[in-house]
C-alpha cells in the first residue's frame, strides 16, 4: 500500500501507535499476572523445600553459604526481610538469631577489649554458649561475617576490617578507623605477641618518625592499645583484643 | 474410581517408569472427582497418581493396578475457551475381592477418564497401550508386599555400628545432594521471576501512569518479599506497608518503659536485639527494624545524630533536657569520661557519648582531648 501523505494517514499512524500502546499495557498486565503466579509457585515450592530438607538448611554450614551465594547471584537477598518469601527456610532466624548473639558477646567484651574482637575468638565464644543452649549447629567464619553484614545498616557502630590472612576484626564501637590504624592493627596482628613498637611499624610499613609517633598517640587516646614502658629498648604497644591468650577462652 | 488403591510411590523390584503426564484430572464415569491437577505415572505395572511432590517425597499416593483395566478408549471433549481435548478413557474389569483399600469404595461406574488442562498427549496413550499388551505385570505376580527400603541388617559389635554409620553418612550425603538439586530448581524459579521483575520495574519507570496504584502496590510487595532492591520502586513504598507499621507499634509499645527508664533514648542496635529476644520466634531483619523505626511518628521516633548514630527518642525528651541533665551530673564530680557516664547511668558507651555530644553542641560541657583519653567538664568559660 502507497504511503499516502495527509489527515488520513495522520489518523492511521496515531491508531496504530495507540493500538500499540494498548498492546504494551496488556503485556505488562500479562507481566504482573504472570510474576503473581511465578511467585505463588515458588512460594508452594520453597514450602515443600523446607518441609524436606529442614535438617540440611540448619545442620549444614555448606548449604547454607552456597544457598546465600546462589541468591547473591541472582540479585536477591534472602535475609531482607523477616517476613519475605524466604522466611520459610528459616534462615533468617538463623542468621538474625546470630546477628544478636555478635552484639552480645561483643557489648559485654567491650571493656575488655576497646570494642575490637578477633573473628576466631568471637567465633570461639560462640559455639560455646551455643553448645551450652544445646544448639548444635556448626558455625563458620562465613556466618558470622554474614550476620555482621546485615548490621552495617545500623551505622557505623559495627564494622568488619579484614586483616588478611582470612582473619578479621569486629569493631563493635562507633568511630571510623583510620587507614593508619587499620595498617597498625594489621602489624600487630601479624606478631605473635599481638603488640607493635614504633620501630616494628617504621620498619614494616615504611613509616617516617612523625607519622609513626601521631599514629601511636592516636591509637593510645582512643583507647584502642595499651602502652607497656616495660621493655628496655622502647615502649610497646598492645592490642587487648590480641593478646596471646585470648585465644584460649576459659 | 474404586478400582483404586492407596500405594506407596516407590516402585518394585523389575517395575519400571514407562512415562509421565502433568496435570491430569480423573474422572470417575462421567462424573469429576476431586483428583485434579495430578501427575500420573505410568509404570509396567500400574498407573500412579499423585501431587506435585509427593513423589519425590515416596509418600502415599493412589494407584491403578494394571490388571484391572480391560480396554482404552477416547472421546473428544470440547470446551468453549480451550478447543478440542482429547480424553482417554478406561474400560475396567469388576473390582478384584483382594483389591487393596483405596480412595473411594463404591463406583456405579465401569470405565475412568483422564484428561487435563490440554488433554491427554498420544504418547501417553500409545504407551499405554504398549504397556497392557506387553503384560510385564503378569511375570512378576508379587502384588502386595511392596518393596521396604533397604534395612540395615542389624549385626552386634564394632562392625555393625561402622556399618550403621557407613549407611547414615550415605543417606546424608544422598539426602544433600537431593537436597542441592533442588535447590538448583528454586533458584532457577527465583531467577525468572527477578528477570520478570527487572521488566516490569523498567516499565514503570518510563510510563508511571499506566499501571494502577493497586498494581504497583502488589508488585512492590512482591519484589519486597523476594528481597530484591529496587531503589525506584522502593521509595513511597514504605510509607504503605502494613507490616512495617505493626512492626513499628510493636516496638513501640514493648519498648516504651525501658527506654524512658534508660533516660529517653536507644541506640537502633539495642532496639533490634530486645525486639528479636522479646519475639523469640519469627525473628525480625534489621532492614525491617530500621523501615520500621523511620515511620514512626508516635511517642518515638527515630533520630540520626550528626555522628551518624541513629537513636530511638522519646517525643517528649527533647535536646535542652538532655544538656541540662548531662551538665548536671559533670558539675558533681567536675569531671567524667564516657565510660564512667555510661556505667553511671547504666546504658551504653554509644548512648552516653551522645549525650555528650549534645551537651557539648548546647555550650553546658567541653571536651579535654589528651593521649589519657577524652573527658568532658563543665563549660566554664560560659559561666565565668
Amino acid at each position: 500500500m502507497r504511503r499516502r501523505a495527509g489527515v488520513g494517514a495522520i489518523h492511521k499512524q496515531k491508531l496504530e501507535a495507540e493500538r500499540y500502546k494498548d498492546k504494551g499495557t496488556e503485556i505488562q498486565e500479562n507481566q504482573f499476572e504472570q510474576m503473581t503466579k511465578q511467585m505463588e509457585f515458588l512460594k508452594t515450592n520453597l514450602e515443600e523445600f523446607a518441609d524436606k530438607h529442614k535438617n540440611e538448611i540448619r545442620k549444614n554450614a555448606t548449604f547454607r553459604r552456597q544457598f546465600t551465594e546462589m541468591c547473591a547471584a541472582i540479585g536477591v537477598d534472602p535475609l531482607a526481610s523477616g517476613k519475605g518469601v524466604w522466611s520459610v527456610l528459616g534462615m533468617g532466624d538463623f542468621y538474625f538469631e546470630l546477628s544478636i548473639q555478635i552484639v552480645e558477646i561483643c557489648l559485654a567484651l567491650g571493656e575488655s577489649t576497646g570494642g575490637m574482637l578477633e573473628i576466631s575468638e568471637l567465633k570461639e565464644r560462640l559455639s560455646r554458649s551455643r553448645r551450652q543452649k544445646s544448639k548444635q549447629q556448626e558455625i563458620t567464619i562465613e556466618d558470622i561475617l554474614l550476620a555482621s553484614k546485615k548490621l552495617k545498616i545500623f551505622g557505623n557502630s559495627f564494622q568488619v576490617h579484614p586483616l588478611g590472612k582470612n582473619r578479621f576484626i569486629i569493631q563493635s564501637i562507633p568511630g571510623e578507623l583510620s587507614l593508619q590504624e587499620t595498617k597498625a592493627l594489621t602489624v600487630a596482628a601479624n606478631q605473635e605477641t599481638g603488640s607493635i613498637t614504633k620501630s616494628l611499624l617504621m620498619k614494616e610499613l615504611g613509616w617516617n618518625e612523625l607519622r609513626t609517633q601521631q599514629a601511636t598517640e592516636k591509637l593510645i587516646s582512643e583507647g584502642l592499645v595499651w602502652i607497656d614502658e616495660q621493655n628496655e629498648y622502647e615502649p610497646s604497644y598492645w592490642f587487648p583484643s590480641l593478646f596471646p591468650d585470648r585465644k584460649n577462652v576459659e | 474410581m474404586n478400582r483404586f488403591e492407596f500405594a506407596q510411590a516407590m516402585l518394585l523390584d523389575g517395575e519400571a517408569v514407562v512415562i509421565k503426564h502433568e496435570s491430569v484430572k480423573l474422572y470417575d464415569g462421567h462424573e469429576k472427582t476431586l483428583f485434579e491437577d495430578g501427575e500420573a505415572v505410568l509404570t509396567t505395572h500400574r498407573i500412579f497418581w499423585g501431587k506435585a511432590g509427593e513423589f519425590s517425597r515416596g509418600s502415599h499416593i493412589i494407584q491403578l493396578h494394571h490388571r484391572h483395566v480391560k480396554a482404552l478408549d477416547e472421546e473428544m471433549g470440547s470446551s468453549m475457551f480451550f478447543g478440542k481435548k482429547k480424553r482417554l478413557v478406561i474400560r475396567l474389569h469388576d473390582p478384584y475381592p483382594d483389591k487393596a483399600p483405596g480412595p473411594m469404595e463404591y463406583s456405579a461406574a465401569t470405565f475412568i477418564k483422564l484428561s487435563g488442562p490440554s488433554g491427554i498427549s498420544s504418547n501417553f496413550i500409545q504407551a499405554l497401550n504398549e504397556t497392557l499388551m506387553a503384560r510385564v505385570w503378569q511375570i512378576n505376580l508379587q502384588v502386595s508386599s511392596p518393596s521396604s527400603p533397604p534395612r540395615i541388617k542389624p549385626r552386634s559389635g564394632i562392625g555393625g555400628i561402622e556399618k550403621g554409620l557407613i549407611e547414615k553418612h550415605r543417606q546424608t550425603d544422598e539426602n544433600l545432594s537431593m537436597a542441592f538439586q533442588d535447590l538448583n530448581k528454586l533458584i532457577g524459579m527465583a531467577k525468572e521471576i527477578v528477570q520478570t521483575s527487572k521488566n516490569i520495574s523498567i516499565k514503570i519507570r518510563e510510563r508511571q501512569t499506566d499501571a494502577s496504584e493497586d498494581e504497583t502496590l502488589k508488585f512492590k510487595t512482591l519484589l519486597m518479599s523476594l528481597g530484591i532492591d529496587d531503589p525506584v520502586t522502593k521509595e513511597n513504598f514504605t510509607n504503605n506497608n502494613e507490616y512495617l507499621r505493626s512492626l513499628g507499634n510493636e516496638i513501640c509499645q514493648s519498648l516504651l518503659d525501658v527506654i524512658t527508664e534508660q533516660g529517653g533514648m536507644m541506640t537502633i542496635t539495642e532496639v533490634y536485639c530486645r525486639i528479636n529476644r522479646a519475639r523469640g520466634l519469627e525473628l525480625v531483619s534489621p532492614e525491617d527494624v530500621l523501615d520500621a523505626c523511620k515511620l514512626l511518628n508516635g511517642p518515638m521516633k527515630l533520630r540520626q545524630y550528626p555522628s551518624g548514630a541513629l537513636i530511638l527518642q522519646l517525643d517528649n525528651h527533647n535536646d535542652e533536657q538532655v544538656a541540662e541533665e548531662v551538665e548536671q551530673q559533670v558539675k558533681e564530680v567536675n569531671s567524667m569520661s564516657i565510660e564512667e557516664c555510661a556505667r553511671l547511668q547504666h546504658i551504653s558507651v554509644l548512648l552516653a557519648h551522645e549525650r555528650f555530644l549534645i551537651a557539648e553542641r548546647a555550650g553546658k560541657v567541653c571536651r579535654d582531648e589528651s593521649v589519657e583519653g577524652l573527658r568532658f567538664y563543665p563549660n566554664l568559660f560560659l559561666t565565668q
